[in-house]
């Protein structure tokens, strides 16, 4: 049993609108997939579906072969697309907020990353930019030694520097046993650190392959493909 | 060093050249250890299972060896790599020659112009 996260004929409806439509898919364990998909196509969804924050309409989606519940939560590491921290806090404090809450989170690391991207952890959230407290949030999302990291949207507003030291970050902390499930628009900031992409489109996967293998085929990046697949 | 990596072709690809490069030119010299896969992958900044493919590559074309419980080497066979080195500079004088006769330039006329180059930069 070494599938991380399975999805079976998973449905997801708002209303009468298909925000999923029969996804299967599996992830096992030592991958980076790149998810990935233009606006309203299913992304946010399918990952708020492995959180448990979402319940599908019909299928089923399983996390190391247990269904989604408080045990696969334990296991996964999620970053959502929105601040969900209180404003009021310390950096410092809400480290100390996820060190009670989760058994796996790794308080040194974290204090690492901050000093390398130059945070104070005495400062108030609600006192740091934008793109700062993105980092902060990704931090600690990465901060924990999870077996499945989902990161929705995780270098949007940060700036290239930060980025390319994120990037970095997230290949040297995850391990061989995890695997890690980016959502992202920005493909060529992220594409050669992926080694597997799902192109999402309409609330199904219209293609799932290697990196290497598009290159292979299509003799064209995977930022390139994109922009010719879902072309305006 | 920075890696750069085109658009056109696997990563994977571009790696093991870029690798190969480093070993004929000898920064990672004949039966020197090489960097494990993960610190490989970390400093050219691309996934893991990229860099272990391209250099599962590389070891079956001989150019580097694994040790099961070591790692990496690179050969001691200072011929393979002499070998490599010329072959891939076979293979710049092709481009080369291909680019200088998109130009106008025969190959003969060519070889002309690099000796005066070459007398030219001596001076």
């Amino acid at each position: 049993m070494n599938t991380i996260l399975e999805y079976s004929h998973v449905t997801k409806q708002f209303g009468s609108m298909h925000a999923l439509y029969d996804v299967n898919f599996t992830i096992e364990p030592g991958h980076i997939i790149g998810l990935l998909g233009p606006n309203g196509s299913g992304k946010t969804t399918m990952i708020k579906l492995a959180c448990g924050l979402l319940v599908p309409t019909s299928g089923s989606l399983t996390v190391c072969g247990e269904p989604v519940g408080p045990g696969s939560k334990a296991r996964i590491s999620y970053l959502p697309d929105k601040n969900y921290l209180s404003e009021w806090m310390k950096v410092s404090r809400i480290i100390d907020l996820f060190h009670d809450f989760y058994d796996n989170f790794d308080r040194n690391k974290s204090y690492e990353m901050l000093k390398r991207l130059n945070i104070n952890p005495e400062q108030k959230l609600k006192t740091l930019s934008k793109g700062t407290r993105e980092k902060v949030q990704l931090i600690l999302v990465m901060s924990r030694n999870a077996d499945l990291y989902l990161l929705d949207e995780p270098i949007g507003g940060v700036d290239p520097a930060a980025r390319d030291y994120i990037l970095q970050t997230i290949l040297t902390n995850y391990n061989e046993n995890g695997s890690i499930l980016i959502s992202t628009h920005l493909i060529s900031d992220v594409e050669q650190v992926l080694d597997q992409i799902i192109f999402l489109k309409n609330g199904s996967i219209s293609l799932q392959s290697s990196v290497d293998d598009i290159r292979e085929n299509h003799q064209k990046s995977v930022d390139e493909l994109f922009r010719e697949v879902f072309q305006c | 060093m920075a890696w750069q990596f085109d658009n056109e072709r696997p990563i994977y690809t571009q790696l093991l050249e870029q690798i190969r490069f480093l070993i004929i030119s000898g920064l990672y010299p004949a039966g020197s250890k090489l960097p494990s896969v993960r610190d490989l992958a970390s400093e050219a900044s691309v996934n893991p299972n990229t860099m272990q493919r391209a250099l599962a590559e590389l070891e079956r074309s001989g150019l580097i060896y694994s040790q099961r419980t070591s790692g990496r080497f690179v050969t001691e066979d200072g011929v393979l790599i002499k070998q490599m080195k010329e072959s891939i500079g076979k293979e710049k004088i092709l481009t080369f020659l291909h680019e200088m006769e998109q130009l106008g330039y025969t190959a003969a006329d060519s070889v002309v112009l690099v000796e005066k180059v070459v007398e030219e930069e001596i001076r």
